[in-house]
């Protein structure tokens, strides 16, 4: 007995070092590089976008009610997204799929909530189209004979002729007559798909100080391109993204080198956000925003600030209460209570692997965290009162603990059990809709509730058996140290 | 022995009198909101804002400003303290880019707004209907669960069933407590119900089974002890044998949560004021409503209280 309590004891405490090791402001993370095992892990807290400001985005498929969605098409549109969302330059942005038809992005820390939106959402849909002899207004809304999702059929014959360099830079008349939206579809030459991903660059023309976007056609489409442009000498070319129209230049002469630069009235975050999207390709499938929650920083941080304070001020007040009240054994639970506050937040910032690699902490969860630990003395209470009964109904000390510690169990294991019961029932409501609040509230509890049981009684129990041990006659003599 | 079962039918009136005014609350909001309690945007489906501005201002200003782009009945309220400068605003379901533009007019001809201090919140109609559903399901799958477990817990104990049923009353009495709360603040304070709101009650069910599960447990050992006692002296026993540890448990988070109400974010403290009033009516009704209810099932009163209204009636 004394031996497997020694052993625990030892145990507890290379535990609890660990906990210290991983809870460090400063921890430098896991870097073991030993022959063949590499791991590199980062330790550190993962704040929600309630803590630490940002953007929460759920995008939906744009489709009629009751029209499937393809599984691919979402799969593709979810990549793309991440990839427009990585270019932003956000830190740790979260893309993830939601049921069938949903994609939920989380953008901490971004500044232009309303531009990161569109750059997510906006399709991207590039089209050069052909406008005839009508100039287009910026803005206008077009139809146009290229269907969403179906890729252009490739008409023209591959050449290899290498064209001279007479590049002309598409440019705005000066005095546009405004033409009424044209009901009329217009013709589609070539569309974002033709263009050279790595040709796209943003640049500042000298004169006017304007922004524009150079692009390259592939060499696929370069041909396609020359001919309707040697063809339309005159005419106007419009640029449009997703059916809008951006620019609407004339075409001066023939680009034969499949080089050219839009134009618009693009300010640097707009451009950049164009950019983005071409680089990345369009959307297979349009997307709506169906919810969307934006916290500014300051807000998040003075929640954190907050939720210290009351948290200290209400684990104080827990900690003297059971050092008050139930005396020696109280300080006991209290050892085994800062052993349970270390545990917790080295899984939040170290996860269970390989289930999860870490917590993200919300406010909610905050919340969740600190009444798991109002609740962990809850089983040291049971156990301590028992003990007082048993002690006062004659028994020996010895054996007072031993029954306090086995008659509270059953007690203590049921009331745990329905806790954990309508957490998983919460967990799972959280998941079905993204309400990370919902979630992040069930997950430190139910993580809270469980190492609680094993804090509250294990860890407990040997502290006790070790003090008894120890300390067995100095307080078999004064009775007032275990509160009877 | 202090007789503390012998006073059940007054722990059922001040039960009654925490539920009544409740419920009446209930019915003025449905009359009112046409919801018993005032649903926030995650249900419903709209946009809220949070907008601090730098320099104080009116909530007619704010008013003016969201009519003019022809919203019939934006709902301002101000957060925080008059120095705040902070102010919520609920409206229809908005775009980013339209709030964005409101907000340029709000900045022109208010002043300025600080928008690291801000918030939106925008939800779709769509999204809102099934937050609902959902939330409807989660209480009644918990409701449910909660109930199999204490009946299974239970099993052994004669009459397994009654101490399910009590448990699973006395908890809805908690639920209703805690809405009753809920509508009165949402009539009093325009206080809203939100996904965290039934993440509350959700957790009130856990800690109301959980304490009545410490209670029962008692009666669950002293029964097979004490085979002599009357049935009502049994569960009295149990109940001042467990009393002190059943308050003192729910003592220790109590004071987490005025710490929370207190000092922590404002965000969450309805969340948290709703959670402790769950928490003390569950503390309440584990030891005065749901124990006694064993009591009165056992004895058989039901049947008498009605026969001797009847007989009342009869007399009259």
């Amino acid at each position: 007995m004394r031996d497997k309590n020694l052993g625990l004891l030892i145990g507890v405490i290379i535990l609890a070092a660990a906990a210290i090791w991983v809870d460090l402001p400063s921890n430098p993370g896991l870097h073991i590089h030993l022959g063949p095992i590499n791991i590199d892990r980062d330790i550190r807290i993962h704040q929600g976008l309630d803590l630490q400001g940002g953007l929460q985005v759920l995008l939906e498929a744009d489709v009629a009610e009751g029209e499937a969605v393809e599984r691919d098409a979402m799969d593709t549109a979810k990549v793309i997204i991440g990839s427009r969302v990585d270019a932003l330059g956000v830190t740790e942005p979260l893309v993830q799929s939601q049921g069938e038809r949903r994609i939920i992005v989380e953008l901490p820390g971004v500044q232009d909530p309303e531009l990161a939106i569109s750059t997510i959402r906006e399709t991207g849909l590039l089209e050069f189209v052909d406008a005839g002899n009508t100039f287009l207004e910026p803005g206008t809304v077009v139809r146009t004979d290229f269907g969403g999702t179906v890729a252009p059929t490739e008409e023209v014959a591959p050449t290899s002729e290498i064209t001279e360099t007479t590049t002309v830079t598409p440019t705005v008349p000066a005095s546009p007559a405004p033409s009424p939206t044209p009901e009329r579809v217009l013709p589609t030459v070539v569309t974002g798909r033709d263009l050279n991903r790595g040709g796209l660059s943003i640049g500042r023309k000298e004169t006017t100080g304007e922004l524009y976007i150079a692009f390259e056609l592939t060499s696929e489409a370069a041909p396609k391109f020359a001919d309707f442009t040697s063809k339309n000498v005159g005419s106007y070319l419009a640029i449009a993204l997703d059916k809008e129209i951006i620019s609407c230049p004339v075409i001066k002469s023939a680009i034969t080198e499949g080089k050219g630069v839009i134009e618009g009235k693009f300010t640097l975050e707009e451009a950049r956000s164009l950019l983005v999207q071409l680089q990345y390709g369009a959307l297979p499938i349009p997307l709506r925003v169906e919810t969307t929650r934006t916290i500014g920083p300051t807000l998040g941080q003075d929640s954190v600030r907050k939720s210290v304070t009351a948290g200290a001020i209400g684990l104080s007040v827990v900690f003297l209460f059971m050092l008050i009240y139930y005396r020696f054994p109280g300080l006991l639970a209290d050892l085994a209570l800062a052993i349970y506050a270390l545990l917790n937040f080295a899984i939040y910032k170290f996860g269970l692997p390989p289930l999860f690699n870490y917590v993200t902490l919300t406010l909610p969860g905050i919340a969740g965290f600190l009444l798991s630990t109002g609740m962990a003395v809850d089983a040291n209470i049971l156990i301590f009162e028992r003990m007082k009964e048993e002690l006062r109904a004659g028994r020996s000390l010895g054996a007072a603990i031993e029954a306090g510690f086995s008659r509270a169990w059953t007690s203590i294991r049921d009331s745990n059990i329905s806790t954990i019961i309508t957490c998983a029932i919460l967990f799972y409501f959280g998941s079905t809709f993204g309400a990370s609040m919902v979630k992040g509230f069930a997950l430190t509890l139910i993580i809270g509730v469980s190492i609680s049981m094993f804090t509250a009684v294990t860890i407990t129990r040997t502290f006790v058996r070790f003090a008894f041990d120890a300390f067995g006659d100095t307080l078999r003599d004064k009775k007032w140290l275990l509160g009877v | 022995m202090f007789d503390l079962i012998g006073k059940r039918y007054w722990y059922f009136l001040i039960s009654a009198l925490l539920i009544v005014p409740g419920l009446i609350a209930m019915i003025y909001s449905t009359v009112t909101y046409g919801t018993p309690v005032r649903l926030s945007i995650d249900f419903t489906g709209g946009s809220l804002m949070v907008i601090k501005f730098q320099q104080p201002t009116t909530e007619d200003a704010i008013r003016d400003v969201f009519m003019s782009y022809d919203f019939t009945n934006p709902v301002v309220q101000q957060l925080g303290r008059p120095e705040d400068n902070t102010w919520q605003v609920r409206i229809g379901f908005t775009d980013v880019e339209t709030v964005d533009e409101i907000k340029a007019s709000l900045a022109d001809q208010i002043g300025p707004i600080d928008e690291a201090s801000s918030s939106l919140s925008t939800v779709g109609p769509a999204v809102g209907h099934e937050v609902t559903r959902s939330a409807a399901v989660a209480v009644v799958i918990a409701s449910l669960l909660v109930g199999a477990f204490i009946i299974i817990t239970f099993r052994r104990v004669p009459n397994a069933f009654r101490y399910g049923v009590s448990a699973i009353s006395a908890m809805l009495h908690d639920i209703l407590v805690a809405l009753g709360f809920v509508s009165a603040m949402g009539i009093l304070f325009n206080w809203e119900v939100d996904a965290l709101f039934l993440t509350a009650i959700l957790t009130v069910i856990g800690f109301s089974v959980q304490d009545k599960i410490v209670v029962f447990d008692r009666i669950r050992e002293n029964t097979p002890k004490r085979r002599g006692e009357p049935y009502e002296t049994i569960v009295n026993r149990s109940i001042l044998e467990v009393i002190h540890r059943s308050l003192t448990t729910q003592l220790n988070a109590m004071f987490v949560m005025i710490a929370i109400l207190l000092f922590g974010g404002a965000s969450i403290k309805q969340f948290i004021a709703v959670m402790l009033i769950g928490m003390v009516t569950a503390t309440y009704s584990s030891i005065f409503n749901a124990v006694p209810l064993l009591v009165v099932w056992e004895k058989g009163e039901v049947g008498q209280f009605f026969r001797r209204v009847r007989g009342r009636e009869a007399a009259a």
